[in-house]
């Protein structure tokens, strides 16, 4: 299938090469790779409503003025739920800064992502805590992390712990994600390169990054390379499962590509109308994550339709919640911007600090902090 | 007390810091079987093991990007950066990621991760093993960056550097790898000053003479020829670069009225610039003339034929402290 875009032509790869366990028509297929019978489906399809509706809410947010951006996520539910949802309790996940969907499966309260967008702080989540890193913002730089991270976790010798790092088809040209390949190759890390290919770097089409299928840039690091149908949640689920296991068995590491589509703009502050056509984006609606899970649960009977209901009427809750205290979110105080520079002490700062203090104090009491 | 050459020194230093603490990690380039292209972690991972000196492959920002990753498991690594020119590609991982993790989450991460970098010239050397990188690293809030001077301080400063919970960059005086000093490598690090403090090297009265790494020895051997013509230099070893030990340099100064920063870096947005405003408005009643600064020309490093142009020796030091005389 061939999809014309404004500059370029989108090749959609064959079925050959692209693991996909649910059609966007909603027919289930089978892949002797990857058997699946004990997936919760309701459970998936539950999590892409949630987070497709806290991004809603988040672009709104962004538009009312109540975040400085927000970076969506819309189209890469399936990718981001089916991966997290593959990860065990103790695996580490290391994300870019629009993992929201990963963020909702590793239990980060969705209102701790907005503050980030907000300008509240760089990060407030505990990342020991949720197993779920902080943001990074840039590009690649965090495949390094989470490969050293899983070096550790083979000098611990802790067989039942793998690693998961998430990055997108423009940060394959960094010379950071490469070196992580290299790394995780030569040393055998255990850590899965979760590559979600949304076909637009911003800007810039896919084949401004490469001239071959992502996945295939793994054969010459000597690890294998997988695409999966990154809008189909279960082949997401089972390929990563797949993948997070033979790192845990010290197999080391495998690069998932996972073939999907930003339906959004890169970010609030973006205007995708300028690079590509309205064309593209109709025909990726077409193989929309959660609708093609909805037609099967309806087709093979598994869910009533007041089971919908429910979703949506708990997905109008969250909105509102997250709505809510994102408006009342307090900025924090003045002085809160000298706090956990350092952990030891530093006699210059502190200097800093103290002549901020007893400026702000000379506008009177209470007048800055 | 035993006499060992500064490259001896630090590597004692690892040694116990390895010991002492099984988290402990190193890793970079030639640093296992090799021991190090100056031979500073010579011997360790036969004694440690492959798992603990770890020959990387061969990429900086993958080196701290990496012990980055190791540090968020509970690892405290410390990295080698084989030449202080062969840090630039590490630069990200060391300004944006290591500087500030511990900012961005908040004080809920910290990264005890310590880079060792030989620094500067004067070993008649190929373009980018020469330089003095220091500023940058001192402009970057969330690093500590040290140097140590001789073998006792370097055999100290590694241990304790590897034992603070924020990323220091260390830096070595690559051309006194092989200067001998006594080290009492019975003593442990918490008896020695703290990782921040400045040291007096040598005690004088008429000017403070403020310098950090190689020019320790040139600042004291300028010191000590000084003081036949009947001119008493106070020499201080910075030690920390960022934080500056103030107390200290504005204690000297106060008292001695005078003061010259030397260094091998550029002077232009050098060290000596920052130090040179923070005495100026803190002793600015004390002071009989302008602090002067002496250290490399704005220029990339040169030729090594020229080098003994562009680093400021005993002459070029004297004649600084002979101008602060000319107020």
């Amino acid at each position: 299938m061939t999809v014309e875009t404004g500059v370029v032509t989108t090749v959609v790869p064959q079925d050959t090469e692209l693991i996909q366990l649910l059609t966007p028509e909603g027919e289930r297929t089978g892949h002797p790779d990857y058997p699946l019978d004990d997936v919760d489906l309701k459970g998936l399809y539950r999590d892409m409503v949630l987070v497709r509706r806290i991004d809603t809410e988040a672009i709104s947010l962004q538009r009312q003025g109540e975040l400085g951006i927000w970076a969506s996520l819309l189209g890469q539910e399936a990718a981001q739920i089916g991966s997290g949802r593959a990860l065990s309790p103790k695996d580490m996940a290391f994300p870019t800064y629009r993992e929201h969907g990963v963020a909702w499966c590793r239990g980060v309260d969705p209102v701790k992502l907005l503050e980030l967008y907000r300008g509240v702080s760089h990060g407030g989540w505990n990342p020991e805590e949720h197993k779920f890193q902080l943001y990074t913002i840039v590009i690649g730089a965090q495949t390094l992390h989470a490969t050293g991270y899983a070096m550790g976790i083979q000098r611990d010798g802790a067989d039942d712990e793998a690693v998961i790092v998430y990055f997108g088809d423009g940060a394959t040209s960094q010379g950071d994600v490469n070196e992580a390949f290299i790394w995780a190759s030569v040393f055998n890390a255990p850590v899965v390169f979760f590559c979600q290919n949304n076909q637009w770097a911003i800007s810039e089409p896919l084949e401004r990054q490469s001239r071959i299928p992502l996945y295939q840039r793994a054969r010459g690091f000597g690890f294998p390379g997988v695409r999966v149908d990154g809008n189909d949640v279960l082949a997401c689920y089972a390929v990563t499962r797949k993948a997070l296991r033979a790192a845990r068995e010290g197999q080391g590491p495998t690069l998932i590509e996972a073939f999907t589509y930003r339906m959004g703009a890169h970010t609030t502050t973006d205007d995708p109308t300028r690079y590509r056509l309205a064309s593209e984006l109709e025909t990726w609606k077409l193989r929309d994550p959660i609708e093609r899970v909805k037609s099967y649960l309806i087709r093979s009977g598994q869910a009533e339709p007041s089971f919908f209901d429910e979703i949506d009427a708990e997905a109008k809750r969250v909105g509102g919640r997250v709505r809510e205290a994102c408006r009342t979110m307090p900025d924090p105080a003045p002085m809160a911007l000298f706090d956990h520079v350092y952990a030891g002490q530093n006699r210059i700062l502190a200097g800093e600090r103290q002549r901020y203090a007893e400026y702000l104090d000379s506008f009177g009491e209470g007048a800055g902090r | 007390m035993t006499k060992l050459t500064l490259s001896r020194g630090l590597n004692e230093g690892l040694r116990r810091a390895l010991e002492a603490d099984p988290k402990v990690l190193i890793m970079g380039e030639d640093v296992g079987k090799l021991g190090g292209v100056f031979r500073v972690t010579d011997g360790l991972q036969k004694d440690f093991g492959e798992h603990r000196v770890v020959d990387t492959p061969l990429a900086e920002s993958g080196i701290v990007g990496t012990a980055i990753g190791l540090a968020l498991r509970g690892y405290r690594p410390v990295c080698e950066i084989q030449f202080d020119g062969f840090v630039f590609p590490a630069t990200d991982q060391i300004v944006s990621q290591l500087a500030k993790m511990r900012y961005r989450s908040r004080g809920q991460v910290s990264l005890p991760v310590v880079i060792r970098i030989p620094f500067g010239g004067g070993i008649g050397a190929v373009e980018h093993h020469s330089e003095s990188p220091e500023v940058f690293f001192a402009h970057t809030a969330g690093l500590r960056v040290v140097a140590c001077a001789d073998a006792a301080e370097a055999f100290t400063m590694i241990q304790q550097a590897i034992a603070s919970d924020d990323p220091v960059i260390f830096f070595e005086p690559k051309r006194r790898y092989w200067d001998k000093a006594e080290v009492d490598t019975a003593a442990g690090p918490d008896s020695a000053p703290p990782l921040e403090a400045a040291r007096v090297v040598l005690p004088g009265d008429d000017v403070t003479l403020l310098t950090y790494g190689p020019l320790v020895r040139t600042c004291s051997e300028a010191a000590l020829a000084a003081r036949t013509e009947g001119r008493s230099i106070e020499v201080i070893d910075l030690r920390s670069l960022s934080p500056l030990d103030m107390d200290t340099i504005t204690g000297s100064v106060s008292r001695t009225g005078r003061c010259v920063v030397a260094h091998e870096a550029p002077v232009y947005a050098g060290l000596g610039a920052e130090i040179a405003a923070r005495i100026t408005e803190q002793c600015f009643y004390h002071l009989e003339a302008p602090v002067l600064r002496v250290g490399g020309f704005a220029t990339p490093y040169p030729p090594s034929r020229l080098e003994e142009h562009f680093l400021p020796d005993l002459d070029r030091v004297l004649d600084a402290v002979d101008r602060t005389f000319a107020y």
